[in-house]
């Protein structure tokens, strides 16, 4: 098994950002980040603002930034429906501040109860983020 | 007749529109290349939520608390349409053919008695229905100032149609936009919003079989996810309609602009010969009197 490649595509709304056979992907899940390796059980998740980990051979080979999205798992392989995506690279301290300023203003204007945790959850990621950076 | 300097300023000014065509159509034939790669760089995307808007609709299909963006709050009464037009005009029978469809639908629909209310996208389309149906338009989106149109765009028109739907300020929305089939042929098309048509591209077995067999597994669970996801599907679905038109837009610009060109090629051709034919008949014209006073010597 451990010799299977996971076949991985990340799209976002605008283009193909990478498809790619790897090792294993570790996705920002909503409820905690996973490790998806081929075989998979097929899942579907939504995915908080965070970091996918692309590993090839033990090693991290490419990580992108996500504002949010989903991932669906078949057998086919890991398909990121991503809402933003941005190569870590290229991921700066200013970008990630737009963020969070965008976050706090949909706190603030969130009109339920319900929507305002939501938002807030958001919040709460991106300062993480902005911690680790 | 015409007189030589009259026939000359009309020869130059058609030549000086001739100029102006031709390059509009290869700007439009630059951006049409532009348009098209952007709504083909934006197809895996739409393709694969398709596929997971397939596949969770197939299960939520017969559940009383299926989410009212994707089944409809149950009502028929007011209707939302989303007219998608060209901020510019000058691109043939584009904008027109898009508010046809639209006028034929708020007939009917005002024949019905069913309340109607327009959102335009694009200032054309809300100039050519302005006229008409004036009271219905509630508002209009612009986007003439954007240079490259974006996917946060369209969710800009994504979020004002979830927040009215939310508000209760209509049932239904539909969205007219033109779809892309080729530099020739744009189709004015028609497509349902709220609730959300989920396309039968897969069948259910399909699905199951692609799984091989298996049956997701949901994080958070299956209405936690659609909450997240249907909104996202609607933007998206406006984002694709908003590129198609943009690339229909451009296609049919090109073809209006191509013919505009050949028309002036063919009257450029038509004026010169009465031009020639003119100045000769004037020659003409000269001689004789020349002669027939040195005769009259």
């Amino acid at each position: 098994m451990m010799a299977d490649k996971l076949s991985f595509d990340l799209v976002s709304p605008e283009r193909l950002l990478l498809s790619d056979d790897v090792d294993m992907v570790v996705v920002p899940g909503k409820e905690g980040d996973m490790g998806i390796m081929a075989g998979h059980a097929p899942i579907m998740t939504v995915l908080r603002p965070g970091v996918i980990d692309v590993e090839e051979g033990g090693k991290s080979k490419e990580r992108y930034f996500v504002r949010g999205g989903f991932a669906e798992v078949t057998a086919g392989g890991l398909t990121l429906l991503a809402e933003h995506a941005v190569p870590l690279t290229d991921l700066s301290a200013e970008h990630l501040d737009g963020e969070i300023r965008n976050a706090e203003e949909d706190v603030e204007d969130a009109r339920t109860e319900e929507k305002r945790q939501r938002a807030q959850e958001r919040l709460d990621h991106l300062r993480d983020l902005r911690k680790m950076l | 007749m015409a007189s030589l300097k009259e026939l000359r300023n009309r020869i130059s000014s058609v030549q000086s529109t001739q100029k102006i065509t031709k390059a509009m159509q290869m700007v439009a034939a630059a951006k049409l290349r532009r348009a098209q790669e952007a709504a083909e760089a934006a197809r895996p995307y739409a393709e694969r939520m398709d596929r997971v808007m397939a596949n969770l609709a197939a299960g939520m299909k017969d559940r009383d608390d299926a989410p009212e963006l994707l089944i409809g709050n149950g009502k028929d009464q007011v209707h939302l349409l989303v007219v998608a037009t060209a901020e510019r005009g000058l691109c043939g029978g584009f904008n027109a053919s898009i508010v046809r469809l639209a006028r034929e639908r708020i007939v009917k629909l005002v024949g019905e008695g069913k309340t109607v209310k327009i959102l335009c996208v694009g200032k054309k389309g809300r100039d050519a229905l302005k006229r008409l149906y004036g009271d219905y338009i509630i508002d209009t989106i612009e986007f003439s100032g954007v240079r490259k149109f974006g996917f946060e765009h369209a969710d800009q028109v994504g979020q004002r149609v979830i927040d009215m739907f939310e508000n209760g300020e209509f049932d239904v929305c539909t969205l007219f936009y033109s779809r892309f089939q080729n530099v020739v042929t744009q189709i004015p098309t028609t497509q349902s919003l709220i609730p959300a048509s989920v396309g039968g591209a897969e069948a259910e077995e399909e699905i199951v079989a692609r799984l091989g067999g298996a049956i997701y597994e949901y994080e958070p669970d299956e209405t936690e996810i659609l909450k997240d996801l249907l909104p996202r599907n609607l933007s998206v679905q406006i984002f694709r309609a908003l590129l198609e038109n943009g690339a229909s837009e451009e296609g049919a610009r090109m073809t209006a602009m191509d013919n505009a060109t050949r028309n002036a090629g063919e009257m450029i051709d038509k004026l010169t010969i009465t031009y020639n034919r003119t100045r000769q008949a004037q020659i003409t014209k000269e001689l004789i009197e020349i002669i027939s006073g040195a005769e009259a010597l």
